[in-house]
């Protein structure tokens, strides 16, 4: 006999297998049927499922939102340029490195492991102070955080270039690149969900004064989830700066911020499913309110949407998901096989 | 000098505290922490001008006389902020507080942008009361007018809205709706009335801020909410959340932060000022998580 938990368990594992396929499934579409562009776009999507996931690991298991996410991808992003440029470049670039960095000329792959342990370091320390705060305190926190980072970057010009682009990164993301680390970072995010500390982490979420009730120490459980969210979001902002081979810190602030939170918003901040599908839709309409932006012909007038509607768009359509779907497109649902599919030959229920 | 210090002191603490008193006012009534506020701010500003792309400003609002224009200005806030609430906060009425905050980092997108598609992205010059930034002697010190106004204008805003909260129906009825907006209710409190109220002040406190701005400045940038909502924020936080002396007092206090670290900083660390203000922050959070002045109702009750 087969028990209800064991069937809830071993549904549980087909979601992240699911997730990857549809993503392959996706890269192998956009590939075989689009241009350049469209293989770009891939990329792009890609990555961001990486941040997005990374962001889910903390905000979706605590239901704190962060404004800082964003941040991290910045760290990242620096400390992969940092490793892996051309030494001869940085002399001239970021002439105030520490001489142990200006020589360093590493692989990309090591580079960015390192980005996203610098980032989890980052978020480790500062986490410890931020999430003491209660949730909304704490959301208000991880934005100073974020200003914080924005402010000292945009600054710092020996070493990080200042609001003057970092450029030359090289331009190894593929979309196979980026759909490998996404896979990692869905695999990582459900291994987190189902283990006691995601568990115990979304107990708080539901009910924070039950869950201490229970024994559940808050403090430590987010700090965890903080920590390994913010390791993915490092390596996400690692692979967007080598996607487009330049770096500013103003491409990881409050518009990347921005489109991190529309994307689980309207995915569905509830589940794994909610964040990969929210980056795949808010994707594909970002995707197309760009071209509807650059111009289309019809007949013989040419029609555009102004730019910056595109950002208008989406923020309308983010508040209507809160107001007519508040829990977004999946509803807290996960993507899984049906009970009887998973159950086995001859255990059917009764 | 030290004179000099505690003029910038006030006169920039003034503002963050009108600030942050706007964003306490309806984080009070209604758990909403308004990301949408330093876009109140920036969309009063760009009130005063014309919209087109071109890179000089013609003054639109700005025009009028000043009484005037002040009363236009802290209407057409007041305005924006009742539409905002009726058009996006009231349908998310009953929504959790991380939803409201969400749907309101979203309208700031939207109305940053708005102002992108309809002014361009480039700051523009507004030439309004150049006359203020004369200095006057004061003792050993010499302070722009404009300071001295600012000062004084915070003090008869800070005064005007205690006696309204203390003395008038509406204020009674706001700090009730803050101190239980469901017993409020119940008690005959109209809930849309209140929040409108709360949002109409705010909103003006909102055109308040920026008309300071313009003054102090005299350029009209698209980004120019972020810096001071952020700064705000902060304040509504460290004086513990809804706490209106709270908000009043750390946005002082942050001004005073400030105007030290400017004055006390060698030069090369200067442009990090504000990443060791927010650092000081998050470190008095470690000591006093609740705030300086925590709510009573600060704990949630089981």
């Amino acid at each position: 006999m087969i028990t209800q938990h064991r069937i809830r368990r071993r549904m549980a594992t087909t979601t992240p297998i699911l997730l990857a396929l549809l993503l392959l499934a996706f890269v192998a579409l956009t590939l075989a049927l689009g241009d350049r562009a469209a293989a770009r776009m891939a990329s792009e999507t890609l990555i961001r499922v990486t941040l997005v996931v990374g962001f889910w690991i903390f905000a979706g298991n605590s239901g704190v939102i962060s404004f800082g996410h964003a941040a991290f991808a910045c760290v990242g992003a620096y400390v992969s340029a940092w490793t892996t440029l051309n030494p001869a470049m940085k002399a001239t670039l970021l002439p105030g490195l520490p001489p142990a960095l200006a020589e360093a000329h590493w692989h990309v792959l090591p580079a960015a492991l390192t980005a996203g342990l610098v980032a989890a370091a980052l978020a480790l320390v500062t986490g410890a102070a931020i999430l003491r705060l209660s949730g909304i305190a704490a959301s208000i926190a991880t934005f100073a955080f974020l200003a914080m980072v924005n402010t000292i970057w945009a600054n710092w010009t020996p070493v990080t270039g200042g609001t003057s682009s970092v450029v030359g990164l090289a331009r190894y993301v593929t979309p196979w690149v980026a759909l490998g680390w996404a896979i990692a970072a869905i695999l990582a995010a459900s291994l987190y969900a189902a283990s006691a500390s995601g568990l115990a982490l979304r107990a708080t979420r539901e009910d924070e004064v039950a869950a201490s009730a229970s024994g559940i120490d808050q403090y430590r459980h987010r700090l965890l989830a903080y920590t390994l969210s913010a390791f993915f979001c490092g390596v996400g902002g690692a692979l967007a700066g080598h996607f487009i081979g330049v770096i500013n810190p103003d491409g990881f602030y409050l518009s990347l911020t921005f489109l991190m939170l529309a994307m689980l918003v309207v995915g569905g901040i509830g589940s794994l499913s909610g964040a990969v599908i929210g980056v795949l839709a808010v994707s594909l309409a970002v995707e197309a309110l760009v071209r509807l932006e650059k111009g289309f012909t019809l007949g013989t007038t040419t029609f555009a949407l102004p730019p910056g509607s595109q950002e208008i768009i989406i923020a309308v359509a983010m508040i209507l998901v809160l107001v007519f779907r508040p829990a977004g497109l999946m509803a807290g649902r996960e993507i899984m096989l049906p009970a009887r599919w998973v159950t086995g030959r001859g255990t059917s229920q009764n | 000098m030290s004179l000099q210090l505690l003029f910038d002191a006030l006169s920039l603490g003034g503002i963050y505290a009108i600030a942050a008193l706007g964003i306490a006012l309806i984080f009070g009534v209604m758990k909403l922490v308004n990301f949408a506020h330093g876009q109140f701010i920036a969309c009063a500003v760009f009130a005063l001008i014309l919209p087109s792309t071109d890179a000089v400003a013609a003054l639109g609002l700005g025009l009028l006389p000043t009484p005037l224009l002040i009363l236009a200005i802290l209407g057409f806030g007041a305005g924006l902020a009742v539409a905002a609430e009726a058009l996006v906060f009231r349908p998310l009425r009953n929504a959790s507080p991380v939803a409201l905050m969400v749907g309101s980092f979203a309208l700031g997108v939207a109305l940053q942008n708005l102002l992108l598609v309809l002014y361009g992205g480039r700051p523009k010059a507004i030439s309004l009361w150049a006359g203020l930034v004369a200095p006057v002697r004061i003792g050993p010190a010499e302070v722009p007018l404009l300071q001295l106004i600012v000062i004084a204008a915070v003090i008869a805003i800070l005064l005007a809205l205690g006696l309204m909260l203390k003395r008038s129906r509406l204020g009674l009825e706001m700090r009730a709706a803050a101190a239980d907006f469901g017993m409020a209710q119940l008690l005959g409190v109209r809930a849309n009335r209140v929040i409108s109220g709360a949002f109409a002040l705010s909103g003006a406190l909102a055109a308040v801020v920026a008309l300071v701005m313009v003054a102090q400045t005299g350029v009209a940038d698209v980004r120019m909410g972020g810096q001071i909502m952020l700064i705000a924020f902060i304040a509504t936080v460290v004086g513990g959340m809804g706490s209106l002396p709270g908000a009043v007092a750390a946005g002082l206090a942050i001004g005073a932060a400030s105007a030290l670290l400017q004055a006390g900083l060698p030069d090369a660390a200067r442009p990090f000022r504000d990443a060791f203000l927010y650092a000081l922050v998050i470190v008095v959070l470690l000591f006093r998580p609740q705030g300086l002045f925590a709510a009573a109702d600060a704990k949630p009750r089981v």
